[in-house]
Parts: C-alpha cells; structure tokens; sequence
C-alpha cells in the first residue's frame, strides 16, 4: 500500500481548503522558480526518466510527448500546451477530484510542463458539467495570477506563461485530442486528421500538446521528488502512481492514490471494502472506464493494474476508471448502456463510427431481450470489426471493444437470452 | 519526387502527392465521397481506405495519407475489400432504397460504388433513420435522408463559394445538414452543390424529375451569360434544353458554373419569338416572312446604305460576321456592338483583354479592381479571386461597395483617388511580383481606359511571364465582336447621328431605341424582350443552344458551342435570315452555307479559327494626358439573376431574383 509520506495529492478528499495559501503549505508553489531553473531539457529528462506515462488513457510516455515539441519556433508561431480537463469517460472521475481540492498542482504543473516544452499559455479544457469546478479553477488561476505565479514574468523566472480556463459544452468527443483544438478554435468539435500531429500544427495552426490533467498535476512533484522516488512504484514500464476510480457494487467506492501495478483484489480489499456480497458474488470488472473491454471475475482478481497487465487480459487501464459489476448486474444491459452512450456521443464525422455505433446499440437492445438470431452475435462482432480501426479517431475503437469484451466472455449469457426469448414463440408458430 | 509502390507496380510521384492520387497515377481506381480535388481534405467518408507498409496494421484513409518515399501501397489485398465492404454497409444501412424515384439515380456516385464495392446483401434489420428536409433556396432540392454526410457541399460554400452558408448540425448519427436557419443558400454558385452531391440529397429544383441523365442527349456548348465563357454541356430531350452543366475546364471554369449560366435554359422555351411579326398600326401582328423582306426592301429602296446594325451580347461570332458582310455589301459601315453606349478605344485589342488570363490571375499577389461588381459580373472569376487572396494577394477596390467573400480594401467611388495614387495602395502595387488591374465595365464607361493604361507603368504591370493589365467585359459577344470590327469610333452615337433608314437590332436588348424612331427597326432575336417590343419587324432567330457558334471571352479565349437542339417554330438560325435579306436586298455577301461563312470569317481574322488564347500583341502605350475623372456611381448589373433576355424569360431566374434579391416571400410548388 502506498503510504502517506509518498502520495502526491495529499488533499485529494478536500479535508483541507483548496486555496494557494493552503496549497503552499502543502509544497505547492515551492521555489518553483528553481524548478524551471533547471532547464526545458532537463525538465524532459527528468519526466523521461520517471517513466510517467499518460493519464489520460492511452499511456503514450509523457516525457517523450513533452521532446516532440519544437526547440525553437522557425517561423514566429508560438507553441501551446493544452490541458485535458474534459474528463467524460463513464466512470471517470480523477481530474474533477484535482481540480476542486487540488487546483494548485494543476496550475504549478502547467507551468513546469509549459515551461518545458516552450509554450507560450497553457489552455485547461474543463468539462462543461464541471460547473463548481470551473469555479474553483478559475479563482485559482486568479490566485496565481494576483501572487505572480503565472502570467508576466512567472514565479520571477523571466518567463512569460498564461493560463486560460475554457469550458467546454458537454460533448464527450471533445476530450479527443484534436477535437478539443477544434473546440478550443470555435469549431464543431469533431477530431482532426492525422497526420498533422498537433505537435506539429495544433490549436491555432501552432505546435500544441495535449495532456490530462492528472499527467500534468504530478510534474511538480516528481521534479521535486525525483524520477528515481516515482519510478520505485510499480512494475518496469508502468512506474508511479495512479489515481483509482472505483465504482460500481465495492462496498465503499472511492479515488485513490495507489501505486501503479497494485493487484485488484489488493486495491479493492484495502480501500473500497471489498466486494459487495464477497469475491464469489463478482461478475466482472470493466478496468479502464467505459470504452475497455470488460474482464471477468476469475482473471481480474489477481491481476496487476497497470497498462501492461491489463493488455494482456485483452483490456487496458484506460483512466483507471474501475467499474465493478457483481452478480446482480445485467451485463448485456450494461453494455448496451455503454453503447448508447457511444452512439449518443459520435461525432458524426466520419462514416463507420456515425452509422455503426447506432447499430450497434440497436443490436445490443435486441440482445438484451433476447430479440434475435444466434447468427447476429457474430454479425455484431463483425459490425464491431468493421468500425474498430477505420475511424479517425478512437472513438470507434471505444464504442467497438466493449461490444467486442462481452462477445469474448459472455457469449454463453447472450446465447441462452436467445433461446429463452425464442422459446415463447415456438409453440405459436407450429 | 518519392518512389512507392502499388499493388506491386513500383510508380515515382510527385512531391506532396497523396497515397489517393498515388493509387490513381498507377491507374488504380480508388472509391471515395468526401474526396475531391479541388476541396479541402475530410477524410470523412473513410471508402477510400487502402493498405499501406510501413504503418498500423488497419487500413488507412488513403485521402489524407502523404505519399512518402518506399509505401508499399496495396489497393487490392483482403483487408482493403472488407474495408471497403464495411464502410459501404454503413453508408447504405441508414441511406433509403428510394433509387426508382431519385433524381440522382443513373449518376449516382453511392449507387455506382455501391455495385462495385459493396456488399450486395443488407444485414441491416432495424429501422432506417429520416431526415426532414432543408429549404435551400429556388434552385436545390433536399431530400437529406439520402444524405451521407461527406461535407462537400459545406467545404464548396466555405472554401470556393467563401460564403459560411452550409454546415453541419447535432452529432453522431442525427448529424443533419443544412443552411443557417434553413434560409435559402443565396450567392451565384450556389447550385454547384448539386454537382458535388455524390448522392441525391441535394438534387436541381427546376429540374426535379424532369428526366432520367441516360435520356439525355449532351452537347458542348458555352455559357453566354456572362463574358467568362464558362464551357458547359447541354442537356437536351427532344427539342427541349433540360439543363445545363459545367464542364472540367481549369483555364476557365475549372468546373463551376454561376447559378444563371445553369439555371436560365428554362428560359429558352419561354417567351420565344417563333413567327414573323409586323407592326401595323402600332401593333405587332403575325405576317410571313415574304412581307417582312419587302418591306424591308422597300425602306431601303434607293438608298442600300442606309442600313446599320446592332449586336446583343449573347451573339456568337458567325452571326455578326454575317451582319457585318450584309451591312458593308449594302455599302454602309454602321455596325456596333457596344449597345449600351460605350466608346472606348479598340486600336490595340491587348488594352480591353483581360490579360493575366483566369488561371493566371489566381497567382497575383497585389489586385486594384476599378468599377467592377466581380461578383455579379463575372461569378467565377471571384473564385479565382478569393484564391489569389487566400494565397496572401490584397485586393483594392474602387467603386460602390459590395461583398467580395474576401478580404479587400475599399477606397471610394471617385475614380480622380487614382490621378494621384494613395499610399497604401501604391505601395503594395508596387511591392508586388505580380500586380494585377482589373477594369470593369462600370469603369469603361466612365472613360477610364486610357487613363489606366498609364496604371502599366506606374505600377509594373507587364513583367517578364506576366501581364497584369486586365478589362473585364459582362457581354459574352463583346470580344468577338471587337476582333470582327463590328465597331465605330463613336460608338452608337454614330449610328444614331446616321439616322439609317433600316436598323437591324440582332439581340439587341439592352440598348436604346430612343434615337431610331425614325428607322425601321428589325428586331432579329429570339425572346420577347425589350428589342422586339420595339421593334417595327421581328424575324425569329435562335438562341445560343440552337445554333453552332465560336465565342470570345474576356480573355480572348476563342470557344465552340455547338447546336444543341432546332429552333422552335418558324425561328432560323441568324445567318440563315441575313443572307436571304441579301438575296431580297440584291447584294452579294459570299456564303452560302454555315461552312463558308465560317471559312469566310476565319480568313478575315485568322484568330478566330484556333480555338484556345488570341494574340493581341503588346499593350498601348498610355497617353501621358490622360486622366481618370468621375466617380461610378453604381454597377451595370442591376440584377444578377436577370442580364439577359434568357434569363429574363426564365421563370427560375425571375424566382431567383424575388426571393434572393428582393425578399420575396417563398413560393412553395403547393401553392
């Protein structure tokens, strides 16, 4: 268990006021000016070297994220660091937890990253939903601002760094990547094609990285503490530690900071309470949020929760949005819940995803009654087949694979729904 | 230049190249909606998925792929046909099956694809999703549950038409498009949204199940509406011109056409002259042509010479020359084209041309547009334009203010700002690699010819490769007309101070009668406009779609437009009419079919025979004296949608201009 001593958001439940002078008692905002004394490159070493891989679910190494940027602009246009706060992934729930106890951390960390990757203002793209949060980062941004942390002449470093806060109107697409860009420019958030990567033409046509906010909330701490102290957590090539969202049928669901790699029932056992109705009453455990696939009790128990360990049951960590399903679940429901979701989120840009994902779900509703052929359980992995991969952005892969994780494991439970639903109308038709 | 290869065929691309037109250039044909080569890139549609090495193991859009130096390209593997497959399922499940009652059916891109590459079997067993349709204006038709939403009709407005018009509303699968407020999509190429639709969403009002394409009989024929000489088919069924298309020419049109060179044709079955007319008594009464001769006979009885004629703007070159033959062989040399009035000088025929051609003017860096509604007067020349700006030219100009869909400065109406050149203006002319004046008719009739050719120097206008000295005409006729000498030095004055005993009007709809009440007017036209309601003896012609013709552009791009369908009624092709009133005159003209005439006409001006650019030599010197005076006032085009006695008969253009222009309520085909 992580102990207390090594957790880097020590004021995660708001047991203390959220605000900068408490944040500075805290270790926020400390000599920060020495921090980026230190230099772009070795800013980048560090983080390389602590081995931080995204938060915000695809995992990719921060540090090297941070490298692509530009050393020097050729041609006048300035970089941008854009920050990831749209955090909708069902079951997600991290970043809000930073930003209303946390939002120090945050603001200090795009700093530092900004800093590092040369960027002229860092944009935070917070959820629309996140109403009381916005609030709160957005007084925090003052704070910064009024004790010249940010802005002019930041912490007294002779660098200049802006932070904006932009709020987003509820779409679930915007947390893509190049449709947070788009979003940020004005536009229909709908994701862009890449090649260009936003490292290379961004927000504005300018260099621009996006991060979540948990990858960047933690910068400051590990330049203080060091890549060696965050590299100690978890397995080789899956170093730190991560926040957990636990929902779901635990007896008591929470976040909370733990070591990468940390086993399941490990995670669960000390800090949810265990199971609700004991580990033989667990169905399943969707790991990562909504758009992993799911994987059933026997092999999740004993897993490592981290990126790779999760890959190789065929699912992934995601945001570490752990959402646990006991036996009362109906998880054909569950799942084509999920895949409503996905439909009502599409962006409707591009032709699989718009037009599959509506199928999909419509499928999954007759499967839940058991309204169907045998036959369609197949065609609706291949309907699955057929949009994960040939979209522009992942969205279609997330809508695909927990179809594709409940064909994998559950197929016996759509089968019987089937047969039983057919069965009532046997005798009618003979 | 990078090497890749396709399908085994290793093919050297050029630098830039797509893996898409990678896959074309080795003559593979690769299915695709969203894309299109003169739009912006979506990637939307994903049919045109192919494999690509090195890269992820999936398919890969091959749209917005860069070729790079070593792609193993494979268009033909397992993976790209189940791709293929895929995506094709998903762009028919939510696409009705309504291809029996679809205008688009028979040139359908979806319902091509779909035999090629699609499935042929559906596994789609829930409901399909509809779409309430879209008002968007007089002359496109929605049907929006056909839609799939590639996006080229909001990337055309966006990007070619410079107009936010079209986009996208809601998300995911209720994804709808439509006009801001549903309000009709109001600028002059709006309706070539109909030619980039891959599906039948958006289809032509006016020719809304008129016929089916495989009926149609296609003629090359170009556009008289205004002076671009935009290159079109016409499509005709019987004797009637169903519509009009735009044609792939990048020197001129590239491949739009203005909304009245597509739209007008309904024009050419209404308010036709299909009989000879007399008046007697004042009135306009029916006769044979036998008394119209005589009686024109009989007016110049004595006194051939007395005879002049005046060109419209929708002539083609044969005609005129015909005129022309007729007139001199009478002994008189009253021939004009400028009917409304103009006098400019057409010694040197570089100095009214626009010189830097179409094409050419897309890579100015510094434009001074003087007197000219570009917009109105020359709709896809504005395209042009709005590139030019978008590759970082300014544009400057000089007259009333309209909405160029670009930036532009404007400096005022008074054309005197020019006699001494403001500082913003001249800086970036003279700064310029490539500057560019643009003289619109407005300016011409202010006299400002001369005036500007002394712009050339001051502002280097005519570079090593470059010509930037440029008049931009409105009338389809007006170039030919200038290289046949169908001219006077004074212009219509001169007719008018001549007082001929016969005027011949040929189309001659936008002059003034006024001075001719005492001369036999004979209107040889072929719509009821203001020519004929003038006119003392009318005697049916045909219009551009009913005869051969060789047409001058503003460029002095020498065009053929063939016949496309007869005349109606007694109506005859022009030359037809002018070389029996030789017989009925007793003077010889020297032709006697369409062939000589035509051999006539190209060897008194050579040009006319080569089809493509005339030389008009080297520009003017300008004369050091002159100087621009006036200020314009207003443009000549009152009207977009209503220039020209076809347009004006046409009951599409006339409903155009209502609800466009005037804000007419909307008249809904119900009512």
């Amino acid at each position: 268990m992580l102990a207390d001593k090594d957790r880097i958001f020590t004021n995660l439940y708001g047991f203390q006021d959220w605000g900068l002078k408490a944040a500075q008692a805290r270790g926020d905002w400390d000599n920060t000016k020495a921090l980026l004394e230190r230099g772009p490159e070795a800013i980048i070493e560090e983080i390389k070297a602590s081995g931080l891989r995204g938060r915000g679910g695809a995992g990719f190494p921060t540090g090297l994220k941070w490298s692509f940027m530009p050393k020097e602009s050729r041609d006048g246009r300035p970089s941008f660091l854009v920050i990831n706060a749209d955090e909708s992934e069902p079951g997600s729930c991290k970043d809000r937890e930073i930003i209303r106890h946390d939002p120090h951390k945050l603001i200090e960390g795009a700093l530092v990253a900004g800093f590092a990757m040369r960027a002229r203002a860092a944009y935070i793209y917070i959820r629309g939903e996140y109403i009381r949060e916005a609030e709160t980062l957005q007084k925090a941004i003052d704070e910064a601002y009024a004790a010249g942390l940010i802005g002019k002449n930041a912490c007294k470093s002779g660098y200049d760094f802006d932070v904006y806060m932009h709020r987003g109107a509820g779409a679930y697409i915007c947390g893509e990547e190049t449709a947070m860009i788009e979003s940020l420019e004005g536009k229909k958030g709908q994701p862009r094609l890449k090649p260009p990567f936003p490292a290379g033409a961004g927000l504005y046509g300018c260099p621009t990285t996006v991060n979540n906010v948990e990858s960047i909330a933690v910068a400051p701490t590990i330049l203080r503490r060091g890549a060696a102290w965050f590299a100690s957590f978890g397995r080789e090539n899956n170093k730190g530690t991560k926040l957990f969202q636990i929902s779901g049928h635990v007896e008591k669901p929470c976040v909370v900071e733990e070591a990468m790699s940390i086993p399941f029932e490990e995670l669960i056992e000390r800090h949810c309470g265990g199971i609700r109705g004991g580990w033989d009453n667990l169905l399943a455990v969707i790991p990562g949020g909504s758009s992993v696939p799911l994987v059933p009790a026997e092999q999740i128990r004993h897993a490592p929760m981290d990126f790779d360990g999760l890959k190789e049951l065929g699912s992934g960590l995601g945001t570490a949005a752990v959402i646990v399903m006991d036996k009362s679940t109906d998880i054909v429901r569950a799942i084509s819940r999920i895949s409503y979701f996905y439909k009502h989120e599409s962006c409707g840009q591009c032709t699989p995803c718009r037009e599959g994902t509506g199928w999909m779900w419509r499928m999954m509703e007759r499967l839940r009654t058991g309204d169907a052929a045998i036959e369609e359980i197949d065609m609706l992995h291949e309907v699955t087949k057929q949009v994960e991969g040939h979209t522009i952005c992942a969205l279609g892969d997330a809508a695909a694979w927990p179809i594709q994780g409940l064909i994998r494991h559950f197929r016996p439970e759509l089968e019987r729904r089937i047969n039983e639903h057919n069965a009532q109308f046997q005798e009618a038709a003979e | 230049m990078p090497k890749v290869t396709v399908d085994g065929v290793e093919i050297e691309v050029p630098a830039g190249a797509t893996v898409l037109q990678a896959c074309e250039l080795a003559g593979k044909e690769i299915p695709r909606f969203c894309y299109h080569e003169r739009l912006s890139i979506a990637g939307n549609c994903r049919m045109c998925l192919v494999e690509v090495k090195p890269g992820p193991p999936k398919p890969q859009a091959s749209c917005a792929l860069p070729a790079t130096e070593g792609q193993e390209i494979r268009t033909d593997s397992p993976m790209v046909k189940k791709a293929r497959e895929g995506v094709m399922e998903f762009l028919l499940i939510n696409h009705p099956l309504d291809c029996p009652i679809c205008d688009q059916g028979g040139e359908c891109d979806l319902q091509d694809q779909a035999v090629a590459y699609g499935r042929g079997g559906s596994r789609f067993h829930e409901n399909k999703r509809a779409v309430t349709e879209k008002y968007m204006g007089p002359l496109i038709k929605t049907i929006m549950t056909r839609c799939i939403h590639c996006t080229r009709c909001v990337r055309f407005s966006e990007e070619i038409a410079g107009v936010d018009e079209i986009g996208a509303l809601y998300r995911g699968e209720d994804m709808q498009i439509t006009t801001y407020l549903e309000r009709a999509a109001a600028h002059e190429l709006s309706a070539n949204v109909i030619d980039l639709c891959p599906v039948g969403a958006l289809t032509s009002r006016p020719y809304a199940f008129e016929a089916r394409p495989w009926e149609l009989k296609k003629t090359l024929s170009i556009d008289v509406s205004d002076a671009v000489g935009a290159n079109i088919t016409l499509h005709s069924k019987g004797r009637e011109v169903m519509r009009a298309l735009p044609r792939v020419n990048d020197d001129v049109n590239e491949e739009w056409l203005s909304d009245k060179g597509r739209f007008q044709v309904d024009g050419l079955t209404k308010r036709r002259l299909d009989r000879v007319w007399l008046r007697r008594e004042g009135k306009l009464q029916p006769a044979e042509w036998n008394e119209a001769f005589a009686k024109i006979a009989a007016a110049l009885e004595g006194d051939k010479a007395s005879i002049a004629a005046v060109a419209g703007d929708l002539l083609d070159a044969e005609t005129m020359f015909a005129a022309k033959a007729l007139v001199n062989a009478c002994g008189s040399n009253l021939t004009e084209a400028r009917q409304t009035g103009m006098t400019y000088d057409v010694s040197n025929l570089a100095a009214v041309n626009f010189n830097s051609t179409f094409a050419g003017i897309e890579t100015a860096d510094a434009i001074l547009i003087i007197g000219s509604n570009v917009r109105w007067e020359a709709a896809l020349l504005n395209v042009r334009l709005r590139k030019a700006v978008k590759a970082g030219a300014k544009v400057f100009i000089i007259g009333p203010e309209w909405d160029p869909t670009y930036p532009a400065t404007f400096l005022g109406s008074d054309l005197k700002i020019l006699n001494r050149v403001p500082k913003q203006l001249g800086d970036v002319m003279k700064s310029a690699q490539r500057p560019a004046v643009i003289l619109g008719a407005a300016a011409l009739a202010k006299g400002a010819l001369p005036a500007a050719l002394k712009l050339v120097d001051k502002f280097g206008l005519v570079k090593d490769g470059w010509n930037g000295f440029n008049v931009l005409h409105i009338s389809a006729a007006r170039m030919a007309s200038l290289m046949l000498g169908f001219t006077l030095p004074g212009g219509m004055g001169d007719i008018a101070a001549a007082s001929p005993k016969v005027l011949l009007s040929l189309g001659a709809d936008e002059m003034d009668y006024a001075p001719f009440a005492k001369s036999l007017k004979v209107y040889i036209g072929h719509h009821g406009d203001r020519g004929a309601h003038n006119a003392d003896i009318i005697l049916p012609g045909a219009s551009y779609a009913e005869k051969d013709g060789t047409y001058v552009n503003t460029e002095g791009r020498v065009q053929f437009a063939e016949k496309a369908v007869f005349a109606p009624g007694d109506a005859r092709e022009d030359w037809t009419i002018l070389r029996a009133l030789a017989d009925v005159l007793g003077v010889t003209v020297g032709f006697d079919s369409f062939e000589e005439l035509q051999a006539k006409m190209i060897a008194a001006v050579p040009a006319l025979g080569e089809e493509g650019l005339a030389d008009y030599g080297p520009l003017p010197k300008g004369d050091s004296s002159a100087r621009f005076d006036g200020a314009i006032a207003g443009y000549p085009i009152k009207d977009f949608y209503l220039t020209n006695p076809i347009a004006r008969a046409s009951a599409v253009m006339q409903q155009c201009s209502d609800e466009l222009l005037h804000g007419a309520d909307v008249k809904e085909a119900a009512e």
